[in-house]
């Protein structure tokens, strides 16, 4: 018995061996660099410069807007972000005909093969002034400006983030035991109250890691709001850019993204505390 | 080995098989007849391909077949590179990049690889501060003649009478217009701003760089472009602000928005400016009359380029005016050299957008190197953009 555990406990870490030295690589070694950057000063000529100092900190609230904005684009952006996803992974997983779930799953993912970047340029020609605004000027609605606007920004986001929602939704859907539906049914349930009481509820996990994962996205996000939002709107993402590429600012850069790592595990626990409780799912072992 | 008109030329049949016989007759010797038929040439050539023999050493320094490059987009005609290759067996991997401070902080953190590469006027001062550019070796660059420079372009590449960088080409900051879409003309910074508020409203761009932004925001009032002086910045940021909400983007990603139609007017460098013009003939572009930017790119060689004669020997094939003449053809700068002025045809000097008037050039200012690493700008540039 006791040999028993013992063995499934190394066997345990042999399979996370790889990914546990994966990570001290490439997560926890260059975080701790950062962490050291942000007590450090800014070199005359920018770049980093030796120090203890918890001054980078104090000067946190110069990017409060900053901070301010992307507390409200990741958890708006993810929530639009589920509103178009529940449908469509609610059809593949429920109604669509076996036959076409694995293709349409597909459509879902090939998106995925070319670079966000490729995408979100698309975009701006599509809500440019040579794409749909021309389209309507020939039907005499003349000056429409949709690039560089926030709807053309949630539009973005939504369209970027959209597989990684779906996905999630449709794995615990999928999994749902039909059985219940109909029990639901018989127990003289409407079809909406059986929705709300049985299908959303056992997809919540799926919702929840959707969400987290979209929303935890959107906290570093920097590209679409540039490309599609013109630059007017200032995210931790643009921050960030700014800091190490422009002013070369550093301390006080790695000082933000501290901050914004700390912010993200706060927002997975909680997520996932959420989760947990409202699902009522139980800790699963590896083996 | 002599050189000849017929060097390089193909033999014809009947010669080769002259040669064929000498070479059996023994009244020829095996080298000869490998240069006389170009069986030598192609042999080498052949073998440098594939690898086998080391390239030709050139100016009694071996130059490697390799070296790279750190530049700007679209600044170079891609034959440039390859006919230096087909010169020297020497290929040149070429870097974009997107700002001065990006080449910066990667020459910084050392071993960048580059033998050469275009730092602007602002910068250079820097580099030679930290110690990362090399003082040039003038005797390695016969191509380059201070003389035919103006020196106006050329100061900046010179400290303490050392000159670290020579100049590729210079240009200006000023705005473009879609004259069809504002008709109203324009020759001021104070009526750029305006214009972004009324007219403008909505369909305005200013660079993402606080340079140019704030240094033309400064220019409404008449101040220094390169202020740091709290009040004038304080002046600045408030124009700033006020502006924001009016605006249609902050970016320098400003060609395809004006070519779309979107933006009306926007913030602009020479190069894109004569682009836009060459395009589409309606958008202008405006010199403010307060004065403004001017720049000058230059070429420098970093102390730690892994290939320096190789770095040098493409600089002086690039101070070449016949060389030159091209590269400025194709990126649409204006030069600094006036041996190569002599070769730009006619309606490239009278263009101007490359060559403007000498009193709208006389107020404009050079970027110092304090204004770009000023965290006091920088800051005002984030409050700006997140306001």
């Amino acid at each position: 018995m006791r040999g028993n555990v013992l063995r499934k406990n190394l066997l345990t870490a042999m399979l996370l061996a790889p990914a546990t030295a994966w990570l001290v690589v490439f997560l926890v070694l260059p975080f701790i660099a950062i962490a050291v950057f942000s007590v450090g000063e800014r070199a005359p000529e920018g770049g980093y410069q030796a120090a203890f100092t918890l001054a980078q900190y104090a000067n946190l609230p110069a990017r409060a807007t900053a901070f301010w904005n992307t507390m409200v684009l990741a958890p708006v952006g993810a929530l639009a972000c589920l509103l178009v996803a529940y449908p469509v992974a609610y059809y593949l997983a429920l109604l669509a005909p076996q036959r076409w779930r694995l293709i349409l799953l597909a459509l879902v993912v090939i998106p995925f093969w070319t670079s966000l970047l490729m995408r979100t340029y698309a975009w701006m020609y599509i809500l440019g002034g040579r794409g749909i605004p021309a389209l309507l000027a020939l039907a005499g609605i003349e000056d429409v400006r949709l690039i560089n606007t926030p709807g053309a920004v949630l539009l973005g986001i939504v369209y970027g983030y959209l597989p990684l929602m779906i996905l999630p939704i449709y794995v615990s859907l999928e999994r749902l035991d039909r059985r219940l539906l109909e029990a639901s049914a018989d127990l003289g349930a409407t079809p909406l109250a059986t929705f709300l009481g049985v299908t959303l509820k056992l997809s919540l996990p799926g919702v929840m890691t959707g969400f987290s994962l979209v929303m935890i996205l959107l906290l570093g996000e920097y590209l679409i709001p540039t490309l599609l939002g013109g630059g007017k709107v200032f995210f931790i993402g643009n921050a960030l850019v700014d800091l190490f590429l422009q002013s070369r600012n550093w301390p006080f850069g790695s000082a933000i993204a501290i901050t914004l790592v700390l912010v993200s595990v706060v927002v997975l626990i909680a997520a996932n505390r959420i989760s947990t409780r409202v699902s009522g799912a139980r800790r699963v072992d590896l083996i | 080995m002599s050189k000849s008109y017929r060097d390089g030329l193909p033999i014809s049949p009947e010669n080769f098989v002259d040669q064929l016989m000498r070479l059996k007759r023994g009244s020829i010797g095996r080298r000869d007849f490998l240069g006389l038929t170009g069986l030598g040439i192609a042999t080498a050539v052949m073998a440098r391909e594939i690898g086998i023999m080391p390239t030709p050493v050139f100016a009694a320094e071996s130059l490697g077949d390799r070296m790279s490059i750190a530049t700007w987009p679209n600044y170079h005609d891609p034959q440039t590179f390859e006919n230096f290759k087909k010169d020297t067996g020497v290929a040149v991997e070429v870097n974009v990049f997107g700002s001065n401070e990006e080449m910066l902080a990667k020459l910084q953190a050392g071993a960048s690889g580059w033998s050469l590469f275009v730092p602007t006027n602002y910068t250079i001062s820097t580099y030679k501060k930290l110690g990362i550019i090399e003082p040039l070796d003038m005797a390695k660059l016969p191509n380059f003649d201070g003389t035919q420079e103006d020196p106006r372009f050329t100061a900046e590449g010179t400290i303490d009478k050392v000159i670290y960088a020579v100049p590729k080409n210079w240009g200006t900051t000023g705005f473009a217009v879609n004259t069809k879409k504002l008709a109203k003309p324009m020759t001021s910074w104070k009526e750029f701003w305006d214009t972004a508020m009324a007219e403008g409203d909505g369909r305005t761009m200013v660079h993402d760089y606080q340079l140019t932004t704030i240094g033309n925001a400064l220019k409404y009032y008449g101040y220094s472009f390169n202020s740091l002086k709290q009040d004038e910045l304080a002046k600045a940021e408030e124009l700033l602000l006020k502006v924001k909400p009016h605006l249609f983007a902050v970016s320098s990603d400003y060609q395809p928005g004006m070519r779309a139609g979107d933006a009306w007017m926007t913030m602009c460098w020479t190069n894109d400016g004569a682009q836009l013009h060459r395009d589409i003939p309606e958008i202008a572009y405006v010199l403010g009359k307060e004065g403004g930017e001017i720049w000058t790119d230059f070429y420098a060689i970093p102390k730690d380029a892994p290939n320096k004669p190789a770095g040098y020997a493409l600089l002086n094939y690039l101070m070449n005016p016949q060389v030159a003449v091209k590269e400025h053809l194709a990126n649409g700068a204006p030069s600094t050299d006036a041996r190569v002025n002599k070769l730009l045809p006619k309606e490239v000097l009278d263009n101007p957008i490359l060559y403007p008037a000498a009193d709208l050039l006389t107020p404009l200012e050079f970027g110092a190197a304090a204004t770009l690493t000023d965290p006091g700008r920088a800051e005002l540039m984030a409050r700006f953009k997140s306001a």
